[in-house]
């Protein structure tokens, strides 16, 4: 059988490849993406103290350290049952809040974007960052390193590091806020709502005005209909610090709402012997195949998702821009809320949306009053024994569990990360698009090729999280196919 | 293709925070745009391994080299851009001297895959099911590159020509490694000799630190959560583990200045080969515990109980540096699995 | 019948009193193990750890640290320093799997030429017992080998 290796994918954080196979009659069989990569941080955490993990964690990437360094922090209130002060909270979304918006910012105009700033099939040379640059002006440009800048800015200033940041602690944060820099901040943040607003509109001119990509974005060959997972505070609304999990099921309807505690008691994992990244699922509906549907246990982890997943946004001009991505994409209300869009590359536009919602909920913690108390350490007086803390990374759900000693040293770590949710619907996608883009007789370019892995990019994956290791405690599927493909043996832990 | 030069980064074993960092430098990326062209850098543009392997040898002007060297894919990049490159950089912590990654040197690939397909008393799966080096699927064959036991620095698979330390290095010192890299193709300027550490300072970190320092004299060793250190003074003389001591300069002490320690990432100071070993007879040394006219037993129970205050030596003194520590790894029993315990 | 593993142990002795009792053994004619390969230094406190771990590292299956007795030491407190800097070193070897018995630290004054004897004689047969550590090697050639076939060993450096 003829096959097409893209080797390696770009413009996505982390290492893959995408082996596509071809019939006698040119049309695609089907389409695999392995995952290369592998450190094995579950393993060798095991022995070190607890409290160090989120510094040690926060190099499972480095693109969303400040979203491990949340989550082991939150693991550590849990482990060492200490709730934290109420401004260190604080403190923690305001960084996360900046942290979003320069994350977002960064798989927007550099990851994602270009496919279509530049066009999809424009020459590979040019269909980067700096082509972007290029093309809408330095102006632009400008703007983008603005605004990654002056968050970074925010970041260093609230956590020590611009990336890497270190402050976290079980029962709070190292450092408090001086008035200075309060002021430095909200700044800031005021300056991200605008950006956040410019980005949309951007979006809307470059995108939503060019019919080709509108046609693109709700095409066959980008969607499925799969569940979506994401955490939502006591509203319902898209909080990315806190809250339980929700997932809804294709239609709209509530399948599952969740402590991050429970997460072993809803999520399975398969074993494929062609990729170091494994395959998590819904246990309660069960995996049949790479297929998507109701009957189908994949289920998205994506700014997408969590839009759906949720009932609305939490602050107004996210919430208008939100209501405006639903009624755009043909959405319907039913008992007051949206059903689901599946148009998965419509994830570049959830981003955004989430973007402005991270600038506004900047602004509001900023200026709470509460932001400047000093007061940003709870005092640890239990034993620790075991913890889970979760958080939305920006590419997905993200749960950090962990387990020590009496003295607080590691004995066990699991860790259930964002992009590692989205292996099986990337590889759904990724299908579906070289169905739709390589036909029969037709021959390959680049540009298609470049079509496939716009199929991943708008899930903004993110390998080196997802491939930190292989969890635990998880339910495990293993199955055994011979070389026909037929399923030999069907070996499971923890499955019903 | 234009005459620039060409500039590639690409990462192993990496998380990518090095790609960041060099996006952090600012609006000084629009010079790098003016100076280079890019040949290869998978996070943000579209080259393939197959552009890179049609590129005469030396066609790449700078490489900079991310990431450890963990698997065999690692290593063949590693040899590939070596051959393609005229300069090729270690570029942060990774690539240097194993930084997180190269933790995993203090446990075996054996364990790693054990306690998830085997060791884990949930599962069930007596087939022994892993990822395969090669693998069938209906459609044909797939491979996956080989998962090796110890994680290796750059320079233990191909000569070297300048490292940058740093998990990740800071945009201050990239820039100034930048400017002299632009400096050296347009404008013919030295740069240093081939080996060299750039992009950092050449003395401890505790001198770039504003903490107040006195004379360290030490009862016992805090964790971080069990004490709140008094603004302004020294940590290690608090009692919580700073790396500082052993620690080259150049990122501007930032983690002691929020109140939490530094922890090496930067690797060690100039002449130094094992910057754990360093650290330990540093922080020993300052254990105020035990004196001359003590009884020989009392005094051996009382360092040694000092000492246990201080959780993980082997995890803190190398969190960063492992794969270039003089003892590398554990040693681990042939045949069997030895966990590190602490 | 096999060749009697012979430990090689690297000796690091201080010049005002392990050294000169390892002298006085001499002088004396005191039988005792060969394997020690005595490093004078002018004090225990001059031992870097560095020193203790690229011995284990280049062929040594044990080091012997040797200095005056706590209260004796020529420069005050030196032996005390190095006593706390083995000790955690001791630790921390212990997390890589080096066993207890490969680094030991004794004291001797300059008329201890038994007590130094006696030492070396020790440390030999228990260093004998675990047998050649051999580092580089083993741990640095690959030690353990992984059924699977995804995993492969790293070579020596």
């Amino acid at each position: 059988m003829k096959r097409v290796t893209i080797d390696p994918i770009t413009r996505l954080e982390g290492h893959g490849k995408i082996e596509i196979f071809l019939n006698e009659e040119g049309e695609v069989a089907n389409a695999y993406l392995q995952i290369p990569e592998l450190r094995g941080f579950e393993q060798f955490c095991v022995g070190r103290p607890a409290e160090e993990m989120p510094r040690i964690t926060n190099r499972i990437c480095g693109v969303c350290p400040e979203a491990h360094h949340m989550a082991g922090t939150k693991a550590l209130d849990a482990l060492f049952h200490v709730e934290p002060t109420s401004v260190a909270k604080k403190i923690r979304e305001v960084l996360y809040s900046a942290f979003y918006v320069t994350d977002h910012t960064v798989h927007f105009y550099a990851l994602g974007g270009p496919d279509f700033v530049l066009g999809p099939d424009a020459p590979p040379a040019e269909r980067n960052i700096l082509g972007v640059v290029h093309k809408v002006g330095l102006e632009i440009g400008s703007q983008v390193i603005e605004c990654r800048m002056r968050n970074h800015h925010v970041i260093q200033m609230l956590g020590g590091r611009g990336i890497h940041p270190v402050a976290g602690l079980p029962g709070g944060w190292s450092k408090a806020v001086s008035e200075e820099e309060r002021q430095e901040i909200e700044e800031i943040a005021r300056k991200n709502v605008e950006f956040g607003l410019f980005s949309l509109q951007l979006f809307n001119d470059v995108v939503l005005s060019n019919q080709d990509y509108v046609d693109l974005i709700v095409s066959d060959g980008y969607t499925h209909r799969i569940y979506s997972m994401g955490t939502v505070d006591e509203n319902n609304h898209v909080n990315f610090y806190d809250g339980m999990i929700r997932v809804v099921d294709p239609e709209g309807a509530e399948f599952a709402k969740y402590h991050p505690s429970e997460y072993p008691n809803h999520i399975a994992e398969r074993v494929e012997p062609y990729s170091y990244l494994k395959f998590p699922y819904l246990k309660n509906v069960g995996w049949k195949g790479f297929e998507d549907g109701m009957e189908s246990g994949i289920y998205s982890a994506t700014p997408l998702s969590r839009l759906n997943a949720a009932d609305g946004m939490a602050t107004p001009k996210a919430q208008e821009a939100y209501e405006k991505l639903y009624e755009t994409l043909g959405s319907e209300k039913v008992n007051g809320n949206y059903t689901p869009v599946h148009h998965q590359l419509a994830t570049h536009w959830a981003r955004l949306v989430e973007l402005l919602y991270s600038a506004e909920r900047m602004l509001e913690l900023i200026t709470d009053p509460e932001i400047t108390d000093p007061n940003v350490r709870a005092p640890i007086t239990e034993t620790p024994d075991e913890g889970v803390g979760s958080v939305e990374a920006p590419r997905g759900t993200l749960t950090h569990h962990y387990w020590t000693d009496e003295n607080g040293i590691l004995t066990k770590v699991n860790l259930v990360v964002g992009t590692t949710n989205n292996n099986a619907p990337i590889s759904l996608s990724i299908k579906k698009a070289a169905k739709a883009v390589i036909k029969k007789g037709e021959e390959i370019n680049n540009g298609m090729l470049n079509m496939i892995e716009m199929a991943f990019r708008s899930y903004d994956p993110c390998m080196s999280c997802a491939t930190h290791s292989l969890p635990g405690q998880m339910p495990l599927v293993v199955t055994i196919h011979d070389a026909e493909g037929n399923v030999v043996e069907r070996v499971s832990r923890h499955v019903d | 293709m234009s005459e620039k030069p060409k500039l590639a980064m690409y990462w192993a074993s990496s998380c990518g925070g090095c790609e960041i960092s060099v996006l952090n430098i600012g609006d000084k990326i629009l010079t790098v745009d003016a100076v280079f062209d890019l040949a290869f850098f998978p996070c943000i543009a579209d080259f393939k391994v197959s552009d890179v392997e049609g590129y005469p040898d030396g066609y790449i002007d700078v490489c900079l080299f991310n990431g450890a060297i963990r698997n065999s894919e690692n290593e063949e990049m590693a040899h590939l851009l070596r051959e393609k490159s005229k300069v090729l950089v270690a570029y942060g912590s990774c690539a240097y001297e194993g930084c997180i990654p190269a933790l995993s040197n203090l446990t075996t690939a054996e364990a790693t895959f054990n306690a998830v397909y085997h060791d884990n008393p949930s599962i069930e799966n007596s087939e022994g099911v892993r990822p395969q080096l090669v693998s069938q699927v209906p459609e044909g064959e797939l491979t996956l590159p080989a998962f090796y036991n110890t994680v290796k620095s750059l320079d233990q698979v191909v000569p070297v020509d300048y490292y940058i330390p740093g998990c990740p290095p800071e945009p201050p010192q990239i820039w100034a490694v930048l400017e002299a890299v632009v400096a050296a193709l347009t404008e013919g300027a030295e740069l240093p000799p081939p080996g060299s550490v750039v992009g950092a300072g050449t003395v401890a970190v505790c001198e770039e630190c504003p903490l107040e320092k006195n004379v360290k004299t030490i009862k016992r060793f805090y964790r971080p959560y069990e004490i709140t250190p008094e603004p302004g003074i020294c940590l290690l003389e608090q009692g919580l583990i700073c790396m500082g001591p052993a620690t080259v300069s150049g990122c501007g002490a930032l983690c002691p200045q929020v109140g939490m320690g530094c922890r090496g990432c930067y690797g060690p100071l100039p002449g130094v080969e094992d910057q754990g070993a360093k650290m330990l007879s540093a922080i020993a040394s300052v254990v105020d515990v035990g004196e001359p006219n003590e009884e020989e037993d009392e005094l051996e129970h009382k360092i040694a109980e000092a000492m246990e205050t201080l959780a993980d030596p082997a995890g803190t003194f190398y969190r960063f540096s492992m794969a270039h520590s003089l003892l590398r790894r554990i040693k681990a029993n042939g045949g069997g699995v030895q966990q590190a315990s602490s | 019948m096999s060749e009697k593993f012979e430990p090689v142990i690297v000796g690091f002795l201080c010049n005002w009193c392990s050294y000169r009792a390892a002298d006085l053994a001499g002088t004396a004619r005191i039988k005792y193990a060969p394997n020690m390969r005595p490093i004078r230094v002018m004090c225990t406190a001059r031992i870097e750890p560095q020193f203790v771990l690229k011995a284990l590292r280049e062929g040594a299956d044990g080091v012997l640290i040797a200095g005056c007795h706590p209260g004796e030491c020529h420069y005050v407190e030196g032996n005390i320093k190095a006593l706390r800097r083995f000790t955690l070193l001791k630790q921390m070897l212990r997390q890589f799997g080096v066993e207890e018995e490969r680094v030991q630290i004794v004291w001797a004054s300059a008329s201890e030429g038994t007590v130094l004897a006696a030492a070396v004689d020790r440390m030999t047969e228990q260093v004998r017992a675990l047998g050649p550590l051999r580092w580089k090697e083993t741990v640095l050639s690959g030690n353990g080998h992984v059924e699977a076939v995804a995993v492969t060993e790293a070579e020596e450096v």
